[in-house]
């Protein structure tokens, strides 16, 4: 047996805005990988799909999914506190990030005709870091996870780890909350950086995009602004310092989660 | 780190005549696929098949060794493999991947699966990725002016394509060929491609080039262990001939200047970048 680093758990909590639960179901689809989370890293102390706890407490992690609706104050008034209550407040999915299909809402619809202005969460308080994706994968919430437990209860050389691991995601967070195919256009192509790989076409929900000509070509209609194109590009950002230990990192990660090797 | 961390880096060559027959170098790619597929170590393999214009390759899912026959040789053209990185765990329900790439492919895939944003299932499908070596890459319109105007040959006629010892050489089914040097071809390069950092797939569990080893060889590197075991069981099946790479010219030190030759231009570029305007620069995606 493993001596475990650290025995204390840390607290994450889940914070429902205007979202689906997708990104919710998403962290469930773990599966066991859930479990063993839940069993050596992390209380979930805070969750009204799942459990019985009414009002937003102090946490370490709160995972926020969804946009807000600045026409409904109980929404705004709770964004507020969970960034009051949480060290590290994660926009989880692309709406909380980039308001994705919240973006096109425009209110005229029973019976709040007049909820008509969403915002992602950046727009309203300090966000630590984007976790994109629509729906966003269920191995990058347990990754973040599993890092945020090393953040803050691991060693020195964890805390480094995970210092450098969520550093490309608190580097989303920094440089906005907007998202469109574009991006692809504005930040890689018109960068001269594309390099065709064809990577943002695997990574849109919606197959708005196709390369052509050994670029990408963005059907901006189909596009619903998730920004998972631009996150997953690998001329986004591209981390050497950890990518190169791509295969330590995913052995570690598998460790943690029970997976050993063998 | 110019070559990146490697375990053990072999000559080699496919023993199978077949596919030497139309393979670029040692037939590597094609053999090891054809491996992993016979044992089970994959389900399916992206590699750059046949597009509906000469010489010009789409990705495909081969499930097949005849699949992966037809995708034999190399296309100086983009390819983007990766696009179908996602739909190969899908509609193909493939659970152990094989991925063909340029280093920037392989990057790509790496990132998916240690940051997978729109990539459910993918980090843990990823059986094996082959690296090849690469230089840089051309748009389909520079490689159609390459071949047909520089070098005055129709795409249709060419069989083979192949850079090295400074040439661009085209061969034609009818066995002409035709060289131009490779200093014609720079204004044609792909300019994405002029601040990448990585020769030899440096994040690939196995990577091949043709540089280092003699004609219809292949310098191979075994990088992670499921690529050092993959490769392990092949040479015991007898797939593939090697020879220390100690003992081939030119060898490892070619390999070497020539990765570090690239990464220096190419950091060089991305510096000059940094104050590309006036008081602004360009982006780096590094940083
Ligand atoms: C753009 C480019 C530049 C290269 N530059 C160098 C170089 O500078 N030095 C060097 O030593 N080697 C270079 N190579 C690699 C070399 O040409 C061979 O691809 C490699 O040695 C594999 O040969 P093989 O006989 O093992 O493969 P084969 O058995 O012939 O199989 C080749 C495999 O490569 C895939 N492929 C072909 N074209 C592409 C493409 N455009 N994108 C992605 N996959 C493709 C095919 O699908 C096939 O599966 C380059 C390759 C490419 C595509
Ligand atoms: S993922 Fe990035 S580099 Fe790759 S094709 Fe798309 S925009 Fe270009
Ligand atoms: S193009 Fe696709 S992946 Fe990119 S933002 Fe739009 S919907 Fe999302
Ligand atoms: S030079 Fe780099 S960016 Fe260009 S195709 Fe080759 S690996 Fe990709």
């Amino acid at each position: 047996m493993e001596e475990k680093p650290v025995a204390e758990k840390i607290t994450i909590g889940h914070v429902h805005m205007s979202g689906c639960t997708g990104c919710l179901v998403s962290l469930a689809d773990n599966y066991e990988g859930l479990f063993t989370l839940l069993d050596n890293y992390a209380d979930l102390n805070y969750c009204l799909t799942l459990a019985d706890v009414r009002d937003i407490p102090k946490m370490d992690v709160a995972l926020v999914e969804g946009s807000v609706c600045i026409n409904d104050h109980h929404s705004v008034e709770d964004i507020k506190k969970a960034r009051e209550n949480a060290t590290i407040v994660v926009a989880l999915g692309s709406c909380a990030a980039y308001g994705n299909i919240t973006r096109f809402a425009r209110g005229g619809q029973w019976n709040q005709p007049q909820h008509e202005a969403y915002v992602p969460i950046g727009d309203l308080i300090n966000v630590d870091l984007h976790l994109p994706g629509c729906p966003p994968s269920k191995e990058a919430i347990r990754n973040v996870a599993v890092m945020a437990y090393l953040l803050l209860r691991g060693t020195d050389e964890q805390k480094e780890l995970a210092a450098a691991y969520l550093k490309p995601l608190m580097d989303l967070a920094q440089r906005g909350n907007e998202a469109c195919g574009c991006d692809l256009i504005y930040d890689v192509i018109n960068q001269g950086i594309c390099m065709g790989c064809g990577t943002c076409a695997a990574a849109c929900p919606v197959r708005a995009i196709t390369i052509e000509g050994g670029k990408p070509n963005v059907d901006r209609d189909l596009c619903i602004k998730c920004g998972a194109c631009y996150a997953q590009c690998p001329r986004s950002f591209f981390n050497f310092d950890v990518m190169n230990q791509f295969e330590a990192i995913s052995e570690a990660i598998d460790a943690a989660m029970g997976k050993g090797d063998e | 780190m110019v070559l990146g961390n490697y375990k053990n880096c072999v000559s080699a060559r496919a023993a199978d005549p077949a596919i030497l027959s139309a393979s670029q170098d040692g037939g590597i790619v094609t053999q090891l696929f054809a491996f992993a597929l016979e044992e089970g170590i994959i389900d399916g393999a992206i590699v750059a098949g046949q597009g509906d214009e000469p010489y010009k390759p789409e990705p495909v899912v081969a499930t097949t060794v005849a699949e992966l026959m037809e995708a034999r040789g190399t296309r100086y053209t983009i390819c983007p493999n990766v696009s179908m990185i996602k739909e190969a765990t899908r509609s193909y329900g493939l659970d152990k991947v094989g991925i063909v790439g340029t280093p920037c492919q392989i990057q790509a895939v790496r990132k998916a699966q240690l940051y997978p944003m729109g990539m459910r299932a993918v980090p843990d499908k990823i059986a094996l990725a082959i690296g090849i070596f690469c230089m840089e890459n051309f748009p389909y319109q520079g490689l159609e002016t390459m071949v047909e105007d520089l070098c005055n040959v129709k795409m249709e006629s060419a069989v083979k394509m192949d850079i090295g010892k400074g040439k661009f050489s085209v061969y034609t089914e009818r066995g002409a060929v035709s060289q131009i040097p490779l200093k014609l071809t720079h204004k044609f390069e792909q300019g994405g491609c002029h601040v990448c950092l990585d020769y030899v797939a440096n994040l690939a569990d196995v990577s091949t080039g043709s540089v280092g080893s003699p004609d219809g060889w292949s310098t191979v590197f075994t990088r992670t262990k499921a690529g050092e075991s993959i490769w392990g069981k092949a040479i015991e099946a007898g797939y593939f001939e090697t020879k220390p790479i100690e003992d081939v010219k030119p060898g490892l030190d070619l390999v070497t200047k020539l990765a570090t030759d690239k990464i220096t231009k190419n950091q060089k570029t991305l510096d000059e970048r940094a104050s590309f305007g006036v008081g602004k620069g360009l982006r780096n995606p590094y940083i």
